[in-house]
């Protein structure tokens, strides 16, 4: 299989669509960008799709392009790791909306100039949707398993609810059903900084280059406070002043914790579309899975055959353990064999991210019990 | 490894091919036995998370969750068998979670250690002081029993609400011991119980 240039690192795949949106728009022709790690096996029953969160990307394993920064999961997947390569076949794709390879904002529309704001609004269940199409031209019919931290865990719960036929397990960490009023009110600042910023223009600032970086930075030091625990940040930062002996008495970066924010921020607005973060953080205010079955989270799963397996964080207050317990209530009620494990990490919602040899413990075992 | 005694007393007596809930699964030893042995579809609640990520590395289905609140989220009737463990004594209200288990299993599984063994009585009676023994191994202060019980206390407690004992099995170490001198000689009981 190695020679068919659908498997690999760095794919882009155009899929004549089209795809039928949430929202009531159709998006048509659908790009989509990808990587692929391991070997399909004969029999197509190996592959794990593994869903990105709000800002990442395909790059799950390979280095960023643009950062050459590793991938944001290499040290859960690859050779012999909790993912593992040797066995799985894994794909992970950017989401529709987002300005890694997939169509979003920063995409021409068929007049040539890019959609910027004419991007049609799209949801979770339109990124997953557009998954599945991929997955059609990659000619798998099932997944081993979807696994997804974070915005990753809302579409792991949205392949389980919307295809149950096509996904044997579905691994949902750090993860909700449904978005808060906390979380929508989070994203409605991050919105906000970069629709004040001068340089948005109504989301037509592609032409010249000059984007609204600082409303981006803005929106990326919010929303990173949010990824961290308080405990994480007084642990790392505490009040001490960034290369200085004392307070200047003005508004420079005095403390560290101001400083490595500003770097956040600096550095994300480099790589990311404020676009896509605007498109991005509506589907997952969208997100609402109970909504999605007349109000009934349970009937979302009823009758699935898919395995599940819930993970939470007990210094996650973005997504605290008591989202994951309402899905793993629901799972119960519709009789869905369902695990479920909050672990102890100081590291908040990023904590998937981070080194948890728990959570390690837990994706292999789940993921590959006869192994 | 093999089971804890009382544990393979239950895992003898379930049918193959039924549906389990195991109540306080610890590690999750009796149902992956379960499991591999019988074919039986298992799950679990365990309320350390610790022993639920060790379960969950042996591929089980398994729940962070206490016996006393979340045995509520499971429908009437949805497994053959519900499954307490050594986990009675460690429920606030040991009255309520049994109902709990026979309502949502047909059948229910309850093994508990039983406080009236001679060794405990000799040492409240001839020590004066709390019995740290081989089915009581923790001190006061630190067990999390919190509601001991003997076996004649539980016969009492079925009888009042009507429950059918099915099946008694009565423990001394690994032996089975008869059900006549039982409160006084078994260090363990398992009941087998249905409404």
């Amino acid at each position: 299989m190695s020679e068919d240039q659908r498997f690999g690192p760095d794919r882009r795949v155009t899929l004549p669509g089209p795809l039928a949106l949430d929202g009531g728009a159709t998006l048509s022709p659908v790009e989509i960008g990808y990587e692929t790690y391991g070997t399909l096996n004969a029999a197509k029953s190996n592959a794990i799709f593994i869903t990105h969160a709000l800002t990442g990307d395909q790059h799950i394993a390979s280095p960023h392009p643009m950062t050459g920064k590793p991938g944001w999961w290499a040290r859960m997947v690859g050779p012999g790791k909790p993912i593992d390569t040797d066995r799985f076949f894994v794909i992970c794709s950017n989401v529709i909306g987002s300005c890694m390879g997939s169509s979003g904002p920063g995409s021409l529309a068929p007049d040539g100039a890019p959609f910027a704001m004419r991007f049609p609004v799209i949801t979770i269940r339109d990124m997953v949707r557009a998954q599945a199409l991929l997955l059609d031209h990659l000619g798998i019919d099932t997944l081993h398993a979807v696994v997804g931290g974070s915005m990753g865990g809302m579409q792991a719960l949205s392949w389980a609810a919307t295809f149950p036929d096509r996904v044997q397990a579905a691994l949902v960490i750090a993860s909700t059903a449904r978005h808060s009023a906390q979380n929508i009110a989070f994203h409605e600042v991050g919105r906000q900084a970069i629709m004040a910023d001068p340089n948005w223009r109504g989301g037509q600032y592609y032409a010249d280059g000059v984007s609204p970086a600082a409303g981006l930075a803005v929106a990326r030091m919010a929303a990173h406070i949010t990824y961290l625990s308080e405990s994480g940040l007084t642990e790392k930062f505490g009040r001490r002043l960034q290369a200085r002996e004392a307070k200047t008495f003005g508004f420079d970066a005095d403390f560290q914790v101001e400083s490595y924010l500003r770097h956040q921020g600096l550095s994300f607005s480099d790589r990311f579309d404020a676009n896509s973060y605007l498109y991005i953080t509506r589907a997952m205010d969208y997100f609402d899975l109970a909504e999605e079955h007349g109000g009934m989270l349970a009937n979302a799963f009823r009758g699935s055959k898919t395995r599940f397996c819930l993970v939470s964080f007990d210094t996650d207050w973005l997504y605290p353990t008591s989202e994951s317990r309402n899905v793993v209530h629901a799972l119960n009620a519709s009789g869905a064999p369902a695990s479920f494990v909050e672990l102890s990490a100081p590291f908040g919602h990023d904590s998937f991210l981070l080194d948890v040899p728990a959570l390690d413990r837990v994706v292999s075992g789940f993921l590959c019990p006869e192994c | 490894m093999s089971l804890r005694a009382d544990l393979s007393i239950i895992a003898d007596h379930v049918r193959s091919g039924s549906r389990v809930l195991d109540v306080g699964c610890s590690d999750g030893a009796l149902m992956a036995e379960l499991r591999d042995r019988k074919g039986v579809d298992a799950r679990g609640i365990e309320i350390d998370g610790s022993d639920v990520t060790a379960a969950l590395a042996r591929g089980l289905s398994v729940i962070q969750g206490d016996a006393d609140t979340d045995l509520a989220d499971y429908p009437d009737a949805s497994f053959d068998y519900a499954i307490l463990s050594q986990t009675l004594q460690t429920t606030r209200r040991p009255d309520r979670v049994l109902d709990q288990l026979l309502r949502v299993g047909s059948k229910a599984f309850v093994s508990f250690p039983n406080f009236a063994h001679w060794r405990v009585r000799a040492s409240l009676l001839w020590g004066g002081r709390m019995p740290v023994t081989r089915s009581l191994p923790i001190a006061w202060y630190e067990t999390p029993n919190i509601h001991h019980l003997t076996i004649d206390d539980f016969r009492a407690h079925v009888r009042e609400r009507d429950i059918k004992v099915e099946g008694s099995w009565f423990l001394s170490g690994e032996k089975l011991t008869g059900e006549a001198v039982a409160n006084f000689r078994a260090e363990h009981a398992v009941f087998l119980l249905s409404r």
